[in-house]
């Protein structure tokens, strides 16, 4: 398959900035760091041109930030989609998140991202990085050029990649891909294998570290909520500081609950949390659940399907029944 | 900052025995909120209420606490003291400290521990209660009856008779149902149209009731006591305002061959047709399948020989928007298809009939005018075997079947059985049954005349095959008491096929919100105490619609329905549960997990405006419920992440601060 | 009840039309469960939120319990079938946390099962009596 390149995005987004189909784009440049890609908005070629940046950093979901996007006035905008990000982006459209008529999408393949953390432990004062084949070349301060495997240092949720196939777009660069197998459960399997001692040692030492600094809840397609029901005065749970431990102790498992059924698994979570939690895993053990307890469930594999926990069947497991279930399998 | 009263009963010795009153109404004096606590021996007396209310004036209570029995008890009680005392009757809490304190423990010790915390959650609830109002709608004085069958029928005049407007809206071109269908009815055996023909009559005549036959509802909107319908009339290419019924168009018809939809196909009618005789409307129809003239405009013979001058082949389906108070749901049944059916020869031997076939046969207007032909050659049968329980009382696993008796088979096929010996006693007719099932008034006299008046053969097992053998059908069944099994050379065979819920209420239903059980019958708001209720408010439900019915109870639910409806409709206005939940708009996002969990259809999505920074504004998608149509059950609240939805009365926070206030 | 003389705290969350009457009904027929269960009323067992439990948790329940009208009987026709749902998934959750499985459940009550509402919490607060004080929710986020 060809690999996407920088250029090519350029000319497209030039393209459709030019015949006036958006108005503006989606997409990344270069922030503090190099490996620090930040999603930016573009208006024209030139500034195209300067800043926009397409490499293995680019592992942003844009599809939450349609939300903002499509209220502004003007035309439509440009989004580029991973495959990934299309799943959220239907979702978000089954939940009536953003305007479809003021989106122009572009599916874009994806062999997989870099995870930085990865890098960074390869190669210290990096300065530069570029992508050739099935490398990326990192310019070291100290050492010059690396070439890293991209296979190596790819992101974790990119290695257990579900899905090659792009659910939505209104054109497509490349080939159309499959669904694939994926081996996205094993992490999760092995806790359940794991005794509770262990899984709830596993489960303390990461969320010991959290710090609350929102950054899952603030990247998540699933997490829009206008207001999230922790910074709801009416919800009983309110708390702005950390004074009623409640909030600290539960916020992990009620925003995985919040988002059950309706999670894509797109992974942004745990690529954004700067404490290193796999937060992923609570989402996916979730997911995981709901297929084994209700039949397999792909959140934004389609418009408008029901989510499996605002629905049900007469013949749905007991929770007793469920928990056993849950646990070995 | 709530002005709380406490008020701990006794409850004589019911609670005091085993609850330290004095030191519950003590300890509940220091908390938050709290200006007076008291104790007294009933607090549901007069004595004890007085002593609420003037409580409540004299310390400018703005809410109380009872610590008593179960609310499901005094709740409504106390509510209505407070509100004689001028209070919001929602701004009351009952602490139950007697089924879930005093009566199950027996430590004083331990039971005034418990009473105390039960009466500290209560207050913390009280804390945050705000005053309720229950909403108020109006009501449309006019009830949509869908159905025209005898369910149907009973309904709308019961409610007409009342003096309420009522609509009929039935698929068919007349009203009757299959009951029109029927020869005699069990267990007196009058003759169905002799009382059925009446009452269509009736409905026709009265001023208060409208008919749109071959009509179906297409969309239902609105809420208990303003729904509002579309109805569909769909074309017959006949104008029903000036057609006689005179019956002219349908002898010139040329096309002859257009199978009996009323006779179950076993006779042909014409392309323009009245299905029977009395049929209401009596109007003609032209069924545009058959119909020479709207297939290729070639014909118009009806047009020429009609002298009214109704015949209209450029009709188009017509759309009528009516508003309603009340929605009853008549939709009947349907003899299931014995198609699958091939142990029985269904589709190899025209002999092998239905009971509502065989019905058709025995019917003086029938096919056969009534007299006893076999279908395939018109000659008189001597030996009939019945077979009940085809397609009733299947195994789950039975993909053909149904699990659940369809209740109206035993009684018919004794009436058939009866029926058959009496008109031709030459006859000899053999019942092949698991159980007989007669429960009702004169059914078991009735079963028991067939066998011991009428000699019919009762024979107790299932029928394995039947095979056509020459112009013969050779029955083989097993006789479970005689224990052997048998081969009956018959010449006809009637299958008591199960009955099913008609195929248009499916969609009906998901149109009403109403909801269905996995058979597709309608859901009872209550199985035993509200059996003509369905869950979504002011919808009603009449005949075998909700369970396979004989006549009897058909009528006697259609005449509860139209109690129900009429007491509905009675009223100017309806008043709501306060308890409901409700949207904070701001916090919505419009993502329609509430709206999927909702039992009642009671959450709609509004496009609201929001003003903006800047002067700008912006317009979102909210939620919205509609209070007088949801019920509170809260399913809602839970399904809304933000907590943007709540309920009034159990609200988050109360909740919460119930949990706290037990766990600190 | 006590057992290695530990008392728990179980909070009980109880539908208002058949699991709240069923305790009414045990305590009509004076059967007797342990003062530790604590009844909140709620109109659907659909109601609870799971923030409700983890909150109760959080605050030193060492037990909760959800009563509900059987599936199919429910007053609301759907709401148990969705906390069937939701609880099947949040207990696994917490179970996948690590925190004892034991501490929650869901159980049917009708309104004439008072000996069942009894004896379905005789046998919960002795479960929970076993595994002692719930430290683990309160644990989770701290490291020690």
């Amino acid at each position: 398959m060809q690999k996407i390149t920088r250029k090519m995005l350029i000319d497209k987004a030039a393209e459709l900035l030019q015949n006036g189909t958006v108005d503006r784009v989606l997409g990344w440049k270069n922030g503090e760091f190099v490996y620090d890609v930040t999603p930016a908005l573009f208006t024209d070629a030139e500034a195209l041109e300067k800043d926009f940046v397409y490499n293995d950093f680019c592992g942003a979901n844009f599809s939450k930030y349609l939300i903002a996007e499509t209220r502004k006035q003007g035309g439509k905008v440009l989004v580029f989609l991973k495959t990934c990000d299309t799943y959220s982006f239907n979702q978000l459209l089954t939940e009536h998140r953003f305007d479809r008529e003021k989106v122009y999408a572009v599916g874009i393949p994806c062999e997989g991202m870099a995870d930085i953390e990865k890098v960074k432990k390869a190669v210290d004062g990096i300065i530069a990085v570029d992508g050739k084949d099935d490398k990326i070349v990192v310019t070291s301060l100290y050492d010059g050029d690396v070439e890293l495997d991209a296979q190596a240092v790819m992101a974790e949720r990119c290695i257990v990649c579900k899905s090659k196939k792009h659910v939505a777009y209104d054109e497509l660069m490349g080939e159309e891909g499959e669904v694939i197998e994926s081996a996205r459960f094993d992490e999760v399997e092995k806790l359940e294998k794991m005794t509770a001692d262990e899984r709830f040692a596993f489960w303390q030492n990461e969320l010991s570290k959290c710090i609350r600094c929102n950054a899952c809840r603030n990247v998540c397609p699933a997490c829009t909520c206008e207001k999230c029901v922790f910074d709801n005065p009416d919800s009983g749970v309110e708390n702005k500081a950390a004074a009623d431990s409640f909030e600290e102790k539960m916020f992990h498992i009620i925003r995985a609950f919040h988002v059950a059924g309706r999670c894509t698994d797109c992974g942004e979570c745990s690529r954004v949390c700067p404490q290193n939690i796999p937060l992923h895993l609570l989402n996916r053990k979730f997911i995981k659940d709901i297929n084994s307890f209700y039949g397999d469930y792909q959140a934004g594999a389609e418009v408008g399907s029901r989510a499996p926990l605002v629905n049900y069947t007469t013949e749905d497991l007991e929770p007793g029944e469920a928990v056993e279930k849950g646990a070995n399998n | 900052m709530q002005r709380i009263g406490v008020f701990v009963c006794w409850c004589g010795s019911n609670i005091a025995g085993t609850v330290d009153v004095h030191a519950v109404a003590d300890a509940l004096k220091n908390e938050p909120g709290v200006v007076f606590s008291t104790q007294y021996q009933y607090m549901c007396s007069q004595a004890g209420q007085d002593m609420i209310k003037e409580a409540i004036k004299e310390h400018r209570l703005s809410g109380i606490v009872i610590c008593s029995c179960s609310p499901r008890m005094h709740e409504a009680t106390f509510r209505k003291t407070a509100q004689a005392a001028g209070l919001n009757p929602y701004m009351v809490e009952i602490a139950n400290i007697r089924e879930q304190c005093s009566w199950i423990h027996k430590d004083m010790a331990e039971g005034t521990e418990k009473a105390i915390i039960l009466g500290k959650a209560a207050i913390a609830k009280v804390n945050l209660n705000a005053p309720l109002t229950p909403g108020e709608s109006p009501v449309t004085k006019r009830a949509l009856v869908i159905g025209g069958g005898i369910a149907g029928i009973q309904t709308a005049l019961d409610i007409a008779d009342a003096g309420f407007e009522v609509d009929i809206v039935e698929k068919n071109p007349t009203i009757g149902g299959k009951m029109a269908q029927l020869d005699k009815t069990f267990p007196t055996l009058d003759c169905a149209a002799c009382i059925l023909t009446p009452k269509m009559v009736d409905v026709a005549q009265h001023e208060k009731i409208r008919i749109f036959s071959f009509s179906e509802v297409t969309e239902v909107k609105g809420f208990v006591g303003n729904f509002t319908a579309r109805i569909m009339k769909k074309a017959r290419y006949v104008r029903e305002d000036i057609c006689t019924g005179c019956g002219l168009c349908t002898e010139k018809c040329p096309q002859k061959k257009v199978p009996n939809e009323f006779n179950l196909g076993m006779d042909n009618r014409r392309a323009v047709y009245i299905p029977f005789a009395q049929a209401v409307p009596k109007v003609a129809t032209i069924d545009p399948n058959y119909c020479t003239m709207l297939k290729s405009g070639k014909c118009g013979l009806c047009a020429k020989v009609c002298t009214a001058g109704a015949i209209d082949y450029k009709q188009k389906d017509e759309f009528i928007e009516e508003k309603y108070g009340a929605i009853v749901v008549a939709t009947g049944f349907n003899p299931i298809s014995m198609e699958k059916y091939d142990e029985f020869a269904y589709n190899q031997s025209k002999d092998v009939v239905t009971s509502l076939e065989y019905e058709r046969i025995m019917n003086a207007a029938g096919p056969t005018a009534g007299k006893l032909l076999r279908p395939s050659d018109g000659k008189h049968p001597h030996t009939i075997v019945f077979v009940q329980c085809v397609g009733s009382r299947c195994a789950a696993c039975d993909e053909r079947g149904k699990e659940y008796c369809s209740k109206i088979c035993c009684m018919y096929t004794a009436k058939h059985a009866m029926l058959t010996r009496d008109k031709y006693p030459d006859t000899d007719v053999y019942v092949f049954y698991i159980d007989v099932r007669t429960p009702g008034k004169n059914f078991d006299e009735f079963y028991r005349r067939a066998v011991e008046d009428y000699g019919v053969h009762y024979i107790k097992g299932m029928v394995g095959k039947v095979t056509p053998d020459g112009d013969k059908l050779i029955v083989r069944g097993s006789d479970l008491i005689g224990n052997k099994q048998l081969n009956i050379e018959a010449d006809m065979v009637v299958l008591a096929a199960a009955i099913e819920p008609d195929k248009s209420a499916r969609p009906l239903a998901t149109m009403l919100t109403a909801s269905m059980d996995t058979n597709d019958f309608f859901t009872e708001a209550h199985p035993k105490l509200r059996p003509v209720e369905s869950p979504t408010a002011g919808v009603f439900l009449s005949g075998a619609c909700q369970g396979p019915k004989d006549i009897p109870d058909t009528v006697a639910q259609a005449g509860a329905a139209a109690s129900k409806v009429i007491g509905l409709l009675a009223k100017n206005k309806l008043t709501g549960n306060p308890c409901v939940a409700k949207s904070d708009e701001l916090m919505c996002n419009g993502c329609s997990s509430c709206e999927r969990v909702c039992p009642y259809g009671a959450i709609t999505y509004v496009d609201k405006e929001f003003r903006m920074p800047n002067r700008t504004t912006l317009v979102r998608r909210v939620a919205s419920v509609n209070e007088a149509v949801c019920q509170g059950c809260g399913a809602c609240t839970v399904a809304c992440p933000s907590g943007a939805m709540d309920l009034k009365g159990f609200a988050n926070k109360q909740i919460m601060a119930e949990v706290d206030a037990i766990c600190k | 009840m006590q057992v290695n003389g530990y008392k728990p705290l179980i909070v009980a969350f109880c539908c208002n039309w058949c699991s709240y009457a069923g305790a009414d009904l045990a305590g009509s027929n004076r059967l007797s469960y342990p003062a530790e269960v604590k009844i909140i009323r709620v109109p659907c067992s659909c109601r609870v939120n799971p923030m409700f439990i983890l909150r109760a948790f959080q605050r030193g329940a060492d037990g909760v319990i959800l009563c509900g009208c059987h599936p199919g009987d429910c007053h609301y026709t759907s709401g148990n079938y969705f906390t069937r749902r939701r609880m099947a998934a949040l207990f696994s959750m917490l179970d996948f946390l690590g925190i004892e499985r034991a501490r929650t459940r869901v159980e049917w009550v009708s309104a004439a099962e008072g000996a069942k509402f009894a004896a379905t919490m005789n046998d919960f607060v002795e479960t929970v009596a076993a595994l002692g004080e719930n430290k683990r929710l309160e644990d989770l986020r701290c490291k020690r």
